[in-house]
């Protein structure tokens, strides 16, 4: 009984679904905040994020004709999904003795899923600017999926082949962070273009594009379902560089070392963000498939090699 | 009054609609966006859907073809939603009044929360507008 209710606030309140989102709002703010002083401008202040999702719980639902069930339940599927990754990744940061076996995995899936619960609820919309955008994040996930995973082998093997997120970490406080060495450091350049793609950021955010495609996948979503994807949308800018630095930066993981990392990779996204244009998705396509798949296979085979 | 109100009046998400303007209003609305005015301090955005809008901002002077599309934009944007009349076409067709093209002024389709006069009005104007819709929507 004891064990299921600590289970549940880890879930629901910390390291969960409650702290992740609004780490993950203040995250979005920091975005909003560097991009405007980039641009020269003030900002909005910094309860911006968290006054939209308030706004957007009192506006009106619109559900299109014949989409139904599937539309309305997607958002859902992806923040559920979020918040179990950010839960497992935060129990491996405060006690990294504790994670089961193969959590690595069970992460790994559940940070695809809020991609796909995009896709399906584009589709689901019937709106055929939605389905534009539902196929580019589909060719997106496709493109950058290998090469993630690619470098997640590198630091498996660096790890001498565990596969528990908390082992990994205790793994990197003992014999020091993987991307102190060449293929930890291949590996983690590659990662975090993939993250960049996978936060949906420019010059990825091919599936959103507002000005081609009128928000794409997100065009038909309105109220109280926008506010849970724009949710989804914080619980992965918290997660992913989470993800990072628990593969990469493990070696000194308490807390004010993790906020500081955690810092200096959300700054390190959103310059690429500011100072890249949107590319087009055969671009995108490319440029994971080729490149990017390049230097993490690269990375493979040089910790195979033991560097 | 309703918290989720207040806070419509601290993140108002605009979707700018264009009925016929001359593009005059339309460049004053990005004025508003940039460094010297910008009104994201307030939490105003442009959004590229109109189910995402706050705010229908409606320029220029209504013409026959873009009428029936301001209704079905109207209804398409959920509420509540607020409409804006900027520049002088959108409130009384200026001079194109009586032409052969042209339909109803804005008020007569769809009902109407500010008007912001000016051909086209300043970025100062257009502020001072918000502000006063501002007021409106929290019942001052």
């Amino acid at each position: 009984m004891m064990y299921i209710f600590k289970a549940l606030v880890a879930y629901l309140v910390f390291p969960g679904f409650l702290f992740a989102a609004c780490a993950g709002l203040l995250a979005g703010w920091v975005d909003r905040k560097l991009t405007a002083r980039l641009q020269w401008r003030a900002g909005p202040p910094w309860h911006q994020n968290f006054t939209d999702i308030v706004k957007l719980l009192g506006k009106e639902t619109i559900v299109p004709q014949q989409a139904g069930l599937t539309f309305l339940a997607a958002p859902y599927a992806g923040l559920a999904a979020s918040a179990l990754s950010a839960a497992i990744l935060g129990r491996a940061l405060v006690a990294p003795l504790e994670s089961f076996a193969g959590d690595l995995i069970v992460a790994l899936y559940f940070l695809v899923v809020p991609a796909i619960a995009v896709i399906i609820g584009a589709s689901a919309s019937r709106n055929p600017l939605a389905s534009v955008g539902a196929s580019r994040e589909m060719k997106l996930v496709m493109a950058y999926e290998l090469p993630f995973i690619l470098t997640i082998i590198t630091v498996i093997i660096k790890c001498k082949g565990v596969l528990a997120v908390g082992q990994i970490v205790n793994h990197q406080i003992n014999f020091g962070s993987t991307i102190a060495s060449w293929s930890g450091a291949l590996a983690f350049a590659a990662a975090l273009l993939c993250m960049q793609a996978k936060l949906g950021l420019a010059p990825f955010d091919i599936a959103e594009a507002e000005q081609e495609i009128m928000a794409g996948t997100m065009i038909e979503y309105s109220g109280l379902p926008l506010a849970v994807f724009k949710l989804t949308k914080a619980l992965l800018l918290y997660t992913m560089p989470l993800l990072l630095i628990v593969l990469f930066m493990g070696r000194d993981v308490s807390a004010l070392w993790v906020v500081l990392k955690y810092l200096v990779l959300l700054v390190a996204i959103l310059l690429i963000k500011n100072t890249n244009p949107r590319l087009r998705i055969d671009q995108a396509l490319r440029f994971f498939w080729g490149p990017v798949t390049v230097i993490a296979a690269l990375s493979v085979i040089l910790a195979l090699g033991g560097w | 009054m309703d918290f989720r109100l207040k806070a419509l009046t601290k993140s108002i998400w605009v979707f700018h609609v264009s009925a016929g303007s001359c593009n005059n209003c339309d460049i004053e609305i990005l004025d508003c966006l940039t460094p010297r005015f910008d009104v994201e301090r307030f939490g105003i955005q442009l959004v590229g859907s109109v189910r995402h809008a706050d705010a229908l901002l409606v320029t220029g002077a209504m013409n026959r073809k873009s009428i029936p599309r301001l209704k079905q934009i109207y209804e398409q944007a959920p509420k509540p939603c607020v409409v804006v009349a900027c520049g002088i076409c959108a409130i009384s067709q200026n001079m194109f009044r009586g032409s052969y093209s042209m339909g109803d002024p804005l008020d007569k389709i769809i009902p109407v929360d500010v008007y912001i006069p000016g051909c086209p009005p300043k970025p100062e104007a257009i502020i001072s507008g918000i502000v006063k819709l501002v007021a409106k929507i929290r019942g001052k």
